[in-house]
């Protein structure tokens, strides 16, 4: 590829954020478009384009659409989720900051695609600044006639709802999602029933993360051939990509798929403080499985290529480690953010991440041995795959991997026989008087 | 009770969704706006204004870590510790707020000027490490930095 590559989320362009010079650059040009073509156009296009989720599970996105039911009585609905919890992911805030309007016109052809006349936006309540930024897109949109009824003098009409979350790593996942939007605590769903027959109140509901959706106008206004054509062939198009931790310059740079991870750390982040050495890398968010330094080369930034390295694409967020980290208390960390979002509905999860923090916190206070590395890995492989949702799965999956990867982390630290137990303090209560 | 303000937009909040259990969260951030906090009083009457068990509201309030149970200082400073503002410092900055205000994360201090608390990943791990003053992103902290914040909050 010659020269720098085109950037289609979060173009240089000065003011886009405005809906003014959104327009002078061809802003909701596609929703024009979309409205002149049948819905399953639409999805047919978006289906071949290869979009794939961009929230983690890189789900085909015109599949997931094509799962809605055509004729239903009910109400239909779509989330644009903006939940954005995982650790080392901060992508989609830049997408509200610096190009809301490609999200909500993204969000309006993926509404009229599936016959939806609702989309609630759930954003993360920590977001406060942001939501108030997307609430402003929202209202110019609607004054200019892309939101509300008759858009565009079409029959399409749609409202589109910003929600406002209140600190909830588990409203990421959708079902959790849609319970919270129901004014629940953020519970998961057993699936099936899937969201597309059963989701909010029961009604037929699509759930897509928000670089998903801003993908969509792109799609519809320069054709799917030319998307498929961009990055990696089974993962095309740009991501949104979130290098953080020891490098020079942390950030979000918007790539085609397939970079190699060298060159986004070394070329575009800078490399790491003082010449390094790179000791771990943690691919797509805390929940993907760890990397050695030594085993990043050659490796690229796309779904396929992750998951042949025996990793994950995640969200994109790259968290960078120098040599002189110290990876098992970043582990540990990472166990204890699980422990705390864990929703506690199911038993492996609930108890079992709050074990894994345990173990590991043993370690750093000189009090682990080697028997407690099969037991953490014992642990880990019953949370995986055993509970409601993948917040189980995205909490063993950074132990497991780094068991297999750093071993000699815990080699170094282990003693060989466990201290003498130490008298239990009564549990802490605390009572709040209603 | 609410202001006649938050109520007007209470009842904008009505058209949005087809049950009155879903504007919990809604008017639970309305409440929390008015009063700084999620008092006892404020549960019950939320829970009679939606016609919602005050169970639900309790469980609601107390799963979601932004509404506070307890009333909170002038100044909410929420620091990150996870992985990208643990790798750049954050626990030291997190301690050295704790040590200069003279309280543990969770605790606010005597005149009720700030309040500390240690939060997971706030999605700004770009600009690590980083911590909310009330809705404010700060980023790029050091303990420079966090000490010409402290005293510049009056």
């Amino acid at each position: 590829m010659s020269g720098t590559p085109e950037k289609l989320i979060l173009p240089d362009i000065p003011g886009l954020q405005r809906i003014e010079v959104y327009e002078e650059h061809g802003g909701y040009g596609a929703l024009k478009k979309a409205l002149g073509m049948k819905p399953d156009e639409i999805i047919d296009q978006v289906k071949k384009s290869n979009l794939r989720g961009r929230g983690g599970a890189c789900f085909p996105t015109g599949l997931k659409w094509s799962f809605m039911p055509k004729q239903t009585p009910k109400v239909k609905y779509l989330c644009a989720n903006g939940d954005e919890s995982e650790p080392g992911t901060f992508k989609d805030r830049l997408i509200f900051e610096l190009n809301p309007h490609l999200f909500i016109e993204g969000s309006l052809i993926a509404a009229y695609a599936m016959g939806i006349s609702k989309i609630y936006v759930y954003v993360r309540g920590e977001y406060a600044k942001w939501i108030d930024i997307l609430q402003a897109a929202a209202d110019d949109a609607e004054r200019k006639g892309y939101i509300g009824q008759n858009i565009l003098g079409t029959a399409f009409g749609c409202d589109f709802v910003v929600f406002k979350g209140a600190g909830a790593y588990i409203c990421g996942e959708e079902s959790a999602l849609m319970t919270s939007i129901e004014g629940d605590r953020g519970y998961p769903r057993i699936k099936p029933p899937f969201p597309a027959q059963f989701g909010l109140w029961g009604c037929p509901t699509t759930i897509n993360n928000i670089e998903t959706l801003a993908n969509v106008p792109n799609i519809i206004t320069r054709g799917w051939e030319w998307f498929s054509t961009i990055g990696a062939p089974k993962q095309p198009g740009t991501l949104l990509f979130g290098v953080s931790g020891h490098v020079r310059k942390p950030g979000v740079y918007e790539l085609p798929t397939g970079v190699p991870m060298t060159e986004l750390i070394y070329d575009h982040a800078g490399g790491i403080p003082g010449d390094k050495k790179i000791k771990a890398v943690i691919p797509g968010g805390s929940s993907t499985m760890w990397l050695r330094g030594s085993e990043i080369d050659g490796i690229k930034m796309d779904a396929e290529s992750l998951k042949s390295a025996g990793t994950a694409i995640g969200t994109g967020g790259v968290i960078v480690m120098d040599e002189d980290t110290d990876v098992l208390k970043v582990l540990t960390r990472i166990a204890r953010f699980y422990h705390h979002e864990s929703c506690g509905q199911c038993t492996p999860c609930r108890e079992g991440c709050g074990w894994m923090e345990k173990i590991l916190q043993r370690f750093l206070h000189g009090e682990g041995t080697m028997e407690d590395v099969g037991l953490l890995e014992d642990v880990a492989n019953n949370i995986e795959g055993n509970t409601i949702c993948a917040l189980g799965d995205a909490a063993a999956w950074p132990v497991q991997s780094f068991i297999r990867k750093f071993r000699d982390e815990f080699e170094k630290r282990a003693v060989m026989s466990p201290p003498a137990p130490k008298p239990v303090p009564p549990p802490h209560l605390v009572t709040i008087t209603l | 009770m609410l202001s006649p303000e938050n109520l007007k937009k209470l009842e904008e909040l009505k058209k949005q969704f087809p049950t009155s259990k879903a504007l919990t969260l809604p008017v639970l951030w309305l409440a929390q706006n008015q009063y700084g906090w999620i008092s006892p009083e404020t549960m019950k009457e939320v829970a009679e204004m939606l016609q919602v068990p005050l169970g639900h509201v309790y469980g609601v309030v107390t799963f979601y870590t932004m509404f506070n149970p307890k009333p909170v200082g002038k100044y909410h400073l929420q620091i990150c510790t996870n992985v990208s503002c643990g790798l750049l410092g954050a626990e030291k900055i997190c301690d050295h707020i704790c040590h200069r205000l003279n309280i543990e994360p969770g605790g606010t201090t005597p005149d009720r000027r700030f309040t500390v608390t240690e939060v997971e990943c706030l999605g700004s791990c770009g600009t690590a490490p980083v911590m909310q003053v009330n809705d404010d992103y700060v980023g790029g902290l050091t303990i420079e930095k966090a000490d010409r914040l402290m005293t510049d909050l009056k």
